[in-house]
């Protein structure tokens, strides 16, 4: 296992960031950390990136101890932060030479390396442009380029589409799996958003620095007892109460709608209509997401707490 | 490893360098304000050649010491995480931002120096030589402890405010203004306790306006100065062990 994280619990005074957490990742694959914000995530993150010593357990990376041998790791991660990293005044050829020197790289072999990196993330033509000038999108592959340079083993990326359009997200995520495809780097990566946690190849969900659940988007997904139904009513308590006496079942109520998770949706989404002509102003059917999943295990969903 | 901590250093203080050169207004402040210098110099008021060594040393302190400003920028961007969490040693992040800053700083103080002639002051080109050395290990001083305030603090509004609090008393009772044989009391023991008193005193002896004999010997002067700069400089590079947790987003 490539990361190995056992029984790692991190305070903040008396609050609680980090539960007893423990997991692996294997090498060659992207891990993903789903959870809202304040779920512990970023904690974890820093933890992995030398940044900060947890209260008590352990994590390794590559068998190296992230707190006491983080020279060793440092050598070994590529770490892409929320926040921008890149220097807004250099070209990105003048980053990622700076970025090489900090890591003891210089002359031919340093600059074939950059070139060999900014051709695997399609940024060849990029090298003298001022990083000022570049979108967001393009801004974001750089960090990733800046991250690779020295052949980390594992590359870590805090919420790594964040701030970035549904296109521009796509195609980060793509640029992500390639790398994986491609040169078998590992990917460790926080993230609440769904598309991205879905082309993980395994997930973590995390919930109150505690993990909630975890495996492959497949699996997690079909844990959900067959397709949910989400009704959209004027009064949600009654229709509710209706609900249960008529069909017998438990719905949720999930920020302002009344969520059914039954299997063959589309024969009771057909019965509901019937049975209450005129009281569904909508109603909708659909494939349980990883939203959906986390829903069933914490009752809180993913955007709902991250917008709080 | 030495290899890696100095190629860390460099590339950390070419980095101030192409940052200042890429921005027009630092660029014009920096060669604005010795013009401003020149051309009140050149009105001829009071005692120039009494005033001149107070006023490069006041300009290379202010230009050191907000020149680590940019630390407060670095940290709120993400630039400073990828250095902290790279092989590199935190003393070379230390170093290069210092060389860097005080390299820059330093220039403009020489900038100053070259007006000697108009102050009236004529030292043998060796004092000239020495006195831009010394001027180094001023902005040297600075520099760091500029770094060492700017690593504590959240904003840059606070930065100045601490700073302003710091330099401006500092070199009022440092001899810039008066000598301290005219100085009385308290005011004396403050100007003999105040590092930057040594500092000014070796300038003055070296570029010769050092009438004063209550001002302090050249070797003792130097002396302090140094004292002075390495010990911020390994204050410095205590502190970044240790980041500030909250200001990191």
């Amino acid at each position: 296992m490539i990361v190995s994280v056992r029984n790692l619990t991190h305070r903040y005074g008396s609050r609680v960031a980090l539960d007893n957490l423990s997991f692996d990742v294997a090498p060659g694959t992207i891990f993903g950390l789903l959870g809202p914000n304040g779920s512990g995530k970023s904690t974890l993150f820093r933890i992995l990136a030398t940044m900060m010593a947890p209260t008590s357990g352990r994590a390794t990376i590559d068998g190296f101890d992230a707190v006491r041998q983080a020279g060793e790791v440092r050598r070994r991660i590529g770490v892409v932060f929320q926040s921008p990293s890149l220097d807004r005044k250099l070209t990105v050829g003048e980053n990622l030479a700076a970025q090489g020197h900090l890591y003891g790289l210089a002359g031919a072999t340093l600059k074939a390396r950059i070139g060999a990196t900014l051709e695997r993330l399609g940024l060849a033509d990029r090298e003298q442009d001022l990083v000022e000038t570049l979108s967001g999108g393009l801004r974001r592959r750089v960090e990733i380029a800046k991250a690779l340079l020295y052949g980390p083993s594992v590359l870590l990326l805090d919420e790594p589409s964040s701030g970035l359009d549904p296109a521009a997200r796509l195609e980060l995520i793509s640029a992500i799996a390639a790398l994986r495809d491609g040169q078998g780097v590992t990917v460790l990566l926080t993230t609440h958003v769904l598309e991205e946690a879905d082309r993980c190849d395994r997930l973590l969900l995390l919930h109150q620095g505690r993990r909630v659940a975890e495996g492959t988007p497949a699996e997690l997904k079909s844990r959900v007892g067959g397709d949910v139904v989400l009704l959209e009513v004027a009064d949600a308590a009654a229709m509710r109460g209706r609900l249960r006496e008529r069909f017998g079942i438990e719905p949720q109520l999930a920020d302002g709608l009344l969520r059914v998770e039954i299997p063959n949706g589309h024969r009771f989404l057909t019965e509901v209509v019937e049975a209450f002509p005129g009281a569904i102003r909508s109603i909708s059917l659909h494939r349980p997401t990883l939203e959906d999943v986390f829903l069933d295990e914490t009752g809180v969903s993913i955007g709902q707490e991250a917008r709080a | 490893m030495s290899r890696h901590f100095w190629l860390a250093v460099a590339t950390l203080a070419w980095r101030e360098f192409v940052r200042f050169w890429r921005e027009r207004a630092r660029v014009a402040g920096f060669v604005g304000s010795p013009l401003l210098f020149w051309l009140i110099i050149g009105s001829g008021f009071g005692d120039l050649a009494f005033f001149f060594p107070g006023a490069v040393t006041l300009t290379v302190m202010v230009s050191a010491t907000f020149s680590t400003m940019s630390l407060i920028e670095d940290r709120r961007e993400g630039f400073l995480l990828s250095v902290l969490v790279s092989p590199a040693p935190r003393s070379a992040m230390v170093l290069g931002k210092v060389l860097g800053a005080s390299t820059l700083a330093w220039l403009q103080g020489l900038m100053l120096l070259g007006f000697l002639p108009l102050a009236g002051l004529r030292p043998a080109a060796a004092s000239v030589l020495a006195a831009a050395l010394f001027l180094y290990l001023i902005a040297f001083t600075f520099t760091a402890l500029g770094f060492l305030i700017a690593w504590q603090m959240e904003s840059s509004q606070g930065f100045h405010a601490v700073m302003n609090l710091v330099l401006f008393p500092l070199w009022m009772v440092s001899g810039a203004l008066f000598s301290p044989s005219s100085a009385h009391g308290w005011m004396r023991l403050l100007m003999q306790w105040n590092p930057l008193t040594y500092s000014l005193a070796a300038l003055r002896r070296l570029l010769g306006t050092a009438a004063d004999p209550a001002l302090p010997a050249l070797a003792p002067s130097v002396m302090v100065t140094a004292a002075c700069a390495l010990t911020l400089f390994v204050l410095a590079t205590l502190a970044v062990r240790h980041p500030p947790k909250r200001s990191f987003a």
